[in-house]
C-alpha cells in the first residue's frame, strides 16, 4: 500500500493545531518517532515552553511478559508540569496503550492543566478510550503490519510499512 | 558460550552474581538504563510502576547500612514491597541452613533476593537452588564479589569521564580483602580501560594479580602519576591489628591519600570511595570533601545503578 508523503501530513497536522495552542502550550514528543515530530512542530509552531521528550519504557503495560526495553532513553520534561497545557506528540496512534502510558508518567512530574494528543497517523486497532484531538490522517492497514516513521540523514520524514514482528501481535 | 549461571537460555541476566564474565553489551545496558533512572530520582515523584506487586527480600547475612539502605530505596523506587531480613540474628544462629532459610522465604512467594553474605558463593549457591521465576542479586559476598557497587563506580566514571578507552585507573589500598576491587577491575577490563594500577602494600595485594591485566605498585606516588581516576578502598578495621599491617598511622603516612599525593594524579582526576571512609586512614578529610571528591556522587547513582539491574532481571522471566 502506497503512504502518504510524512512531510505534507506535518504540515497539515501544525496547521491543525495552530488556532487550538496558546503562547504557553508545551509540546511532549514520545521516543523516537514522536520526538522527531513534535521537534518541527515546536520550531513550526513558534512555540516558547521548551520541548519535552518522554520515554514510556518504565511505564509499559507489557513489562511482564516483554520485559524492559533495551534501549530506554531518558526522559525530559524541562518546564513545570503542574497547570501546564500539554499536547502529547506521537507518529502512530494505534492500540493506545503508549499513550496511557505517558499520561500516567506525565502525572508523576505534576497535574497538568489539560492534555491533548497529536498524531501523524491513526491506523485505527483502539484498546483503550484514547482518541487524538490533532490528526495528520486516518490509515486502514492489516493487522499483520506496522506502520513506521522514518527519518533520513537531511531530516526529512516518510511513512513506510512493515511486517508486524510477530511478538507485537496480541 | 560457556555455561554462565546468570544468563538464561536466550543469554538474558537472570541472576546479578559477579561481573566477571558478564557480556559486555549487558554491562553497558544497565548503565544506560541506569541513566534514564537518574531522571525518575531526579523530579517530584521519584516512583515508577515496573516492580508493582513484586516482592522483593534484602537477604543480610553480614551487617551493611548503606548497600541495605539502597537497594532498599531503589526497589521502592520501582513499587516494590521490600522485606528486611538480618538473618545473622535469627534463623542461622538457631542453625537453619542457608538454603532452608531461603526455601521458606520463597514459600512467602518471593520474587527476588538480595543476598549478602560473609562466604564467598553464597549468592551463586542460592541462584543455583532457586525457583526460575526467583531472581537474585549478589550484594556481596566474602572477598569474592560485589557487582553492583562496580557497576555504580562504572557509571561515576563514565559520567564524569564520558568515555572509558583511554583512562588510566588506580584502584589504591586492602586489594587483598576487597570484592569491591575484584568487581572494579573485571568491569574496568571488560569496558576497555587500557590502564588499571594497583596500589598498595605487598601483603595488601594479591599474588599473581597482574594476571587480571593490572599494573601493580608499592609506591603511591608513581602509581598515582597522571591517573584519571583515583579509587580509595576502605581498609577494613580488623586488618589492622593483625600482621598485614604495622599501624593505621603507618598505612596512612604510605598509602593514605593527601591533597601533596593528589597532585601527581591529572588535574582533573577524579575521588572515589566505595564507603564507608576512615578519614585519617585512607583517606584525608580534606580530599574526602574537597573539590575531585565524587563520593557521595557515587551513592545517588547507585540508586539508579540498582534500579537498573531490578527492573532488567525481573523482566527477564
Amino acid at each position: 500500500m502506497r503512504m502518504p508523503d510524512a512531510e505534507t501530513l506535518l504540515s497539515q497536522l501544525a496547521e491543525r493545531m495552530r488556532p487550538q495552542v496558546r503562547a504557553d502550550t508545551a509540546l511532549i514528543g514520545i521516543h523516537t518517532g514522536g520526538v522527531w515530530l513534535a521537534e518541527r512542530l515546536h520550531r513550526m509552531l513558534g512555540l516558547k515552553q521548551p520541548l519535552g521528550t518522554i520515554d514510556v519504557s518504565f511505564y509499559r503495560d507489557d513489562y511482564e511478559s516483554r520485559g524492559l526495553h533495551a534501549r530506554v532513553k531518558p526522559s525530559d520534561i524541562p518546564f513545570e508540569v503542574a497547570d501546564a497545557d500539554v499536547i502529547l506528540v506521537d507518529d502512530v496512534l494505534f492500540t493506545g496503550r503508549t499513550i496511557r502510558a505517558a499520561i500516567n508518567e506525565l502525572f508523576d512530574y505534576g497535574r497538568p492543566q489539560r492534555i491533548r494528543l497529536a498524531a501523524l497517523v491513526d491506523r485505527g486497532g483502539r484498546e483503550l478510550p484514547i482518541a487524538a484531538q490533532f490528526l495528520g490522517a486516518e490509515i486502514k492497514i492489516a493487522d499483520t503490519e506496522q506502520i513506521e516513521l522514518q527519518k533520513s540523514a537531511d531530516g526529512r520524514l516518510s511513512l513506510v510499512v512493515n511486517p508486524m514482528p510477530v511478538q507485537e501481535r496480541n | 558460550m560457556a555455561y554462565n549461571p546468570q544468563l538464561n537460555a536466550h543469554g538474558e541476566l537472570q541472576h546479578l552474581l559477579t561481573i566477571e564474565g558478564l557480556p559486555r553489551d549487558i554491562i553497558v545496558r544497565i548503565l544506560d538504563t541506569a541513566h534514564s533512572f537518574l531522571s525518575v530520582t531526579e523530579r517530584e515523584i521519584k516512583k515508577v510502576p515496573l516492580l508493582r506487586g513484586k516482592a522483593v527480600f534484602n537477604l543480610f547475612f553480614e551487617p551493611s547500612t548503606r548497600t541495605r539502605t539502597t537497594f532498599e530505596i531503589a526497589a521502592k523506587r520501582l513499587s516494590a514491597d521490600v522485606i528486611n531480613l538480618n538473618v545473622g540474628a535469627s534463623a542461622q544462629s538457631k542453625g537453619e541452613t542457608l538454603l532452608d532459610t531461603v526455601a521458606n522465604l520463597s514459600a512467602m512467594h518471593a520474587d527476588m533476593f538480595i543476598v549478602r553474605h560473609a562466604q564467598s558463593g553464597a549468592a551463586h549457591l542460592i541462584a543455583r537452588h532457586v525457583a526460575p521465576y526467583i531472581h537474585v542479586i549478589n550484594a556481596g559476598d566474602g572477598r569474592h564479589a560485589h557487582p553492583t557497587q562496580g557497576l555504580l563506580d562504572m557509571f561515576t566514571i563514565r559520567h564524569y569521564k564520558r568515555d572509558f578507552t583511554n583512562l588510566r585507573v588506580a584502584i589504591v589500598g586492602d586489594v587483598l580483602h576487597s570484592r569491591v576491587a575484584r568487581s572494579q577491575i573485571h568491569a574496568l577490563t571488560s569496558l576497555g580501560v587500557p590502564e588499571v594500577r594497583l596500589i598498595g602494600p605487598r601483603t595488601l595485594l594479591p599474588t599473581h594479580v597482574s594476571e587480571l591485566g593490572v599494573q601493580v605498585f608499592n609506591d603511591m606516588a608513581k602509581g598515582l602519576k597522571d591517573v584519571d581516576v583515583v579509587i580509595m578502598l576502605r581498609l577494613q578495621n580488623e586488618r589492622m591489628n593483625g600482621a598485614l599491617l604495622p599501624s593505621a598511622q603507618e598505612f596512612f603516612k604510605y598509602y593514605g591519600l593527601t591533597p601533596e599525593k593528589l597532585v601527581g594524579a591529572k588535574p582533573d582526576a577524579i575521588v572515589m570511595h566505595p564507603g564507608p571512609m576512615n578519614r585519617g586512614v585512607e583517606i584525608e578529610s580534606s580530599v574526602a570533601d574537597g573539590r575531585q571528591s565524587v563520593i557521595l556522587p557515587q551513592v545517588t547513582f547507585g540508586i539508579a545503578v540498582r534500579m537498573a539491574v531490578m527492573s532488567i532481571l525481573a523482566g527477564n522471566a
